[in-house]
């Protein structure tokens, strides 16, 4: 056995800079030379992983983790585990994580676990290790193009609820300003599909020019690839890039973060580089067109998706529309912006909701629609479409119905310009 | 004349229920056709079982061959017979045997095969069989050949035959076939509950998703004073023992309350509960086959229905 | 030992079910299909035997247009190989016609076990395992569930009604129409999915098409339902008080 060297160097140079030993710790690797790494370096290896041995154990990541609040991990943990030889493909550990980047914005190492889960995770799902529940939504998302496994010729059924003109873009055989890419739950889900409604009636209220794919649309599979699906983001990427090709527009919405993270950072390698907005960029500028008459004298927080917020640097749009609503009181929670809480969804968690139960004291949800309580909130402003569901759900699970609502922000607009 | 000939199961001595609804329906075909009724048995209680059925004629075939069920030797025997009788119509249940030898039997002697079957009639000269096909979702209607056909028919589409009956019966030899053999007979696990003797009965089906949410399951049965049971995809997963299962392949259940959560409804699943003095199923799909027996129903998610039961239940 | 498995896609039931309600025709074009649920179960079983004893799985499907994913699909979950019977075939042909040129590959190419799933939604003119043992004249067994291999002999588990169920030995070549595998039917990857598309092919083996007895389908349609039950509407909450409600009438709970 190869045991690894301490670095504890009595002058260390970095940068052309002297630092004397006490404190060059800190650019080193920690001692960790007691440990047989080979199970470290097996993870390591695999492409995508290799920042896990970064780490020297600070626990920066531990602080502000949001899973660890309601579990026994952390990326520090993963790391600990790892140098002791637990096998991370074997362990409950892989599939806790949410990717909701809070321990890589405060990581001085720059242990990046938005590579390394689905890359380790990848490897599981290879050697069927990944749990049931996940595998389904995978199957369903593969057959059906949604993880619900609602039927693909239904997508654009909820349309009929809107009452105003939604175009799919196949019938509409003309150019659009704004291709609106809808996503899988604002699609079937009955609570997404009421914020799609409510969008919808928002387009139409401003004039845009806008049109969705409809039934040629499939999950953008953001999340399914960063729960280890790779393979199966890139059949979606190439199929939606495909359709998408087909048509002529100006710029993207999308209403799903996570859609947003795949078309900013995903979709450009797949050959579908278009301008694209989160819906709630996209109206900021435009709110002073909104006529909002009725007002929302309610407290009103705000829940930062993971994937608008930290993943992208989007803070201000939501909270700019929901400032313009007429008697609405904007709280902020302790856990906002950089430092927002997650809803426990993304990164696959939204499949994994049996499986995260068993090894987590609540729900992250849960653990989040208590904080907005103890802010006094009476509604929980969201614009994810992940979270309608899981806070409604929350919210009778921790017995606080009839205290506070759930509301997508395209539902408090329309609400507020009475046009639900 | 041509002839119908019913392949009856015989059961501890008897007929089975459901070859008396085959019976009874070949009866009345008969009567339309001109055709006489003849119905084969196997094994050496058969003799005695078909002496007091409503046949014209019956065939028992015996010999240490077909003394216990083995689909080799029954569909080699079976196959002797029909050679022998040339039947202008076979009929057999669409049981585990029915599917044993159903098909089997059609394609050796090159006939045509009408599955699923839950109606017979004729019209002119022709027989017409209707079949259920896509899990309940559409019917299908065959024009059967004169010259032959068989038909397997699903258990409960016809009444069953209360005639007593003093056909002739002749006793034929089974036909040896040593490629299968019986190992043993497993007796129904009956595990830790027994479900056909629950007064409540708290039914998941595929809609329960994942084992974990059971657990729900488990709740409200205890909160109702329930036993849980399942369709089958949920044995099949691994979920819950083979003891639970309702339906064809596993337990045939009366209950005074038979909740049924997340079930679609499979003809094979409805046979085992159709039964039940009130049936409530919930079912995200309102077109579902479970509620075309169902008495109540909602389209509500189970995942929160069940725990909404269960405190209710418990703050009694 | 040799395991053949055999394949089929159905239509799919989570969309509707296209059908001419006029001619009472299925409109086979405008359905979508996916691979039959028991032959998923099949495979699994033939799989696990490959994982126990080291068994040669070849996956098998009749080219009616679609099969080509369901087959690297098998390959990709560890199938060693694949074969399509093409020939005159499309979605609308007869089992019976599939099951003819199954067994007419049998004759030439030997397998000592054939699993299939042992129904499938749309069998209405018989299950194609044991149409193929008929054809061949094999040993078949159906509602069959674990299935092992015995020195020469197969050993598995047959399910009668009210759970009874047998262990029966046979001899080889013998047909199972499988109920159930051992364990949930694995995940295939898309990536491994899509490797095999690459790397792999699937065997074509033209079949001929000999005139087999054809159930003469006069119309397919919708049932009438008997009865429908009576709805609840409303969030969860009202339809459990409601349900309550319905139970304390009936005195099945206190109150």
């Amino acid at each position: 056995m190869q045991k690894a060297k301490p670095i504890e160097l009595e002058l260390a140079v970095v940068n052309g800079i002297e630092l004397p030993g006490h404190w060059n710790r800190m650019f080193e690797p920690r001692v960790i030379s007691e440990y047989d790494l080979s199970v470290l370096d097996q993870v390591t290896s695999i492409e995508g992983a290799e920042s896990l041995g970064y780490c020297y154990q600070c626990g920066k990541c531990t602080a502000v983790c949001p899973v660890d609040t309601v579990g026994d991990y952390s990326p520090r943990k993963v790391f600990r585990r790892t140098q002791l030889g637990a096998s991370l493909v074997d362990s409950p550990d892989l599939w806790l994580c949410t990717t909701c980047r809070n321990c890589l914005r405060v990581c001085p190492k720059e242990v990046n676990m938005i590579e390394i889960m689905p890359a380790v995770r990848e490897q599981a799902v290879l050697e069927g290790k990944a749990p049931e529940e996940l595998l389904t939504a995978f199957e369903n998302t593969a057959r059906y193009g949604n993880p619900l496994g609602e039927p693909p010729r239904k997508r654009a059924d909820w349309v009929k609820s809107a009452e105003v003109p939604v175009p799919v873009m196949s019938q509409h055989k003309a150019p659009v300003d704004v291709l609106w890419f809808v996503e899988c739950y604002p699609s079937y889900h009955p609570r997404g599909k009421d914020a799609s409604v409510a969008l919808a009636r928002l387009f139409n209220a401003l004039g845009v020019e806008f049109g969705i794919l409809g039934t040629e649309e499939k999950c953008s599979g953001d999340s399914q690839r960063m729960a280890g699906e790779k393979g199966l983001f890139e059949m979606l990427a190439e199929h939606n890039v495909k359709m998408l090709s087909k048509y002529q527009f100006n710029q993207i919405v999308v209403t799903d973060p996570h859609a947003f993270n795949a078309f900013l950072h995903e979709y450009p390698k797949y050959g579908g580089q278009w301008p694209v907005q989160h819906y709630t960029q996209f109206l900021a500028p435009l709110i002073d067109q909104i006529n909002l008459t009725r007002p929302i004298s309610k407290k009103v927080t705000f829940h930062d998706p993971c994937y608008l917020g930290r993943h992208n640097g989007e803070y201000e749009a939501p909270r700019n529309l929901l400032k313009a609503i007429p008697g609405l009181d904007l709280v902020e929670m302790g856990h906002c912006r950089e430092t927002a809480y997650c809803c426990g969804g993304g990164g696959g968690g939204m499949w994994l909701d049996s499986f995260v139960r068993d090894y987590t004291s609540q729900r992250l949800s849960e653990k989040r629609v208590r904080e907005a309580v103890e802010y006094g909130a009476d509604i929980l402003a969201v614009t994810c479409p992940y979270e309608v569901s899981r806070f409604e759900d929350a919210v009778k699970s921790t017995g606080n119905t009839g205290k506070l609502e759930v509301r997508d922000i395209a539902e408090l607009l329309a609400y507020s310009a009475e046009l639900i | 004349m041509g002839s119908i000939l019913v392949v009856t199961e015989i059961l501890g001595g008897n007929i089975s229920d459901t070859s008396r609804e085959l019976l009874s329906k070949a009866r009345e075909l008969s009567q339309t056709l001109g055709a006489e009724v003849v119905a084969v048995g196997f094994g050496s209680e058969s003799a005695q079982a078909l002496a007091r059925i409503d046949a014209d004629r019956a065939i028992a075939v015996t010999g240490q061959a077909v003394e216990q069920y083995l689909p080799l030797a029954y569909e080699r025997s079976l196959l002797q017979v029909m050679e022998q009788e040339s039947p202008q119509l076979t009929m057999i249940a669409n049981t585990t045997m029915g599917l044993d030898l159903g098909a089997g039997v059609a394609a050796t002697r090159g006939i045509s095969l009408a599955a699923y079957c839950n109606g017979l009639a004729v019209e002119g000269d022709e027989i017409i069989a209707q079949s259920q096909v896509f899990a309940g979702k559409l019917l299908a209607e065959a024009v059967l050949p004169s010259e032959g056909a068989v038909v397997t028919i699903l258990p409960g589409s016809f009444p069953a035959s209360e005639v007593e009956g003093h056909p002739t019966v002749t006793t034929v030899d089974a036909v040896s076939a040593p490629g299968m053999s019986l190992i043993q007979v497993l007796e129904p696990e009956k595990g830790d509950v027994d479900i056909t003797r629950a007064d409540i009965l708290v039914s998941v089906g595929r809609g329960i998703q994942d084992p974990e949410n059971l657990t729900l399951a488990d709740e409200l049965a205890d909160a109702i004073g329930g036993v849980v049971s399942c369709s089958r995809p949920v044995v099949d997963a691994g979920w819950l023992p083979k003891a639970r299962q309702v339906g064809k392949s596993g337990q045939t259940v009366k209950p005074k309350l038979y909740l049924a959560l997340g079930i679609s409804g499979a003809p094979e699943h409805l046979q085992g509960m159709k039964d039940a003095d009130l049936i409530i199923a919930a079912n995200t799909d309102e077109s579902a086959s479970i509620m075309d027996v169902a008495h109540y129903g909602t389209t509500v998610d189970i995942l929160d229905l069940m725990p909404a039961l269960t405190e209710r239940l418990r703050g009694e | 030992m040799r395991i053949l498995v055999l394949s089929k896609s159905v239509p799919d039931l989570v969309e509707e079910l296209a059908l001419d309600e006029d001619s009472g025709e299925l409109l086979h074009d405008d359905m979508t299909y996916v691979p039959s649920e028991w032959d998923d179960h099949a495979l699994e079983e033939a799989l696990l035997l490959k994982d126990e004893v080291g068994a040669e799985v070849t996956v098998l499907a009749v080219d009616t247009g679609d099969v080509d994913n369901m087959l690297f699909t098998a390959l990709a979950k560890g199938a060693d190989h694949a074969v399509k019977l093409t020939g005159d075939f499309d979605l609308a042909t007869s089992n019976r016609k599939r099951a003819q040129a199954i067994a007419n590959y049998l004759r030439d190419n030997p397998f000592d076990l054939v699993l299939s799933g042992v129904q499938a939604i749309d069998d209405i003119d018989g299950q194609i395992p044991a149409m193929v043992a008929g054809l061949l004249e094999w040993p078949h067994a159906s509602v069959v569930t674990e299935v092992s291999i015995q020195g020469d002999q197969i050993h598995f588990r047959q399910e009668y009604g009210g759970g009874l169920q047998a262990e029966l030995a046979a001899q080889t070549p013998l047909v199972l129409g499988i109920q159930a595998a051992r364990k949930p039917p694995r995940y295939a990857s898309v990536a491994k999915v899509r490797q095999m598309m690459k790397s792999s092919t699937v065997d074509e083996v033209d079949a001929s098409a000999d005139a087999v007895p054809e159930l003469e389908i006069r119309r397919f349609f919708k049932p009438v339902a008997a009865g429908h039950a009576e709805m609840i509407e409303g969030e969860p909450d009202e339809v459990a008080d409601r349900i309550i409600t319905i139970l304390k009438e009936r005195k099945l709970v206190r109150g």
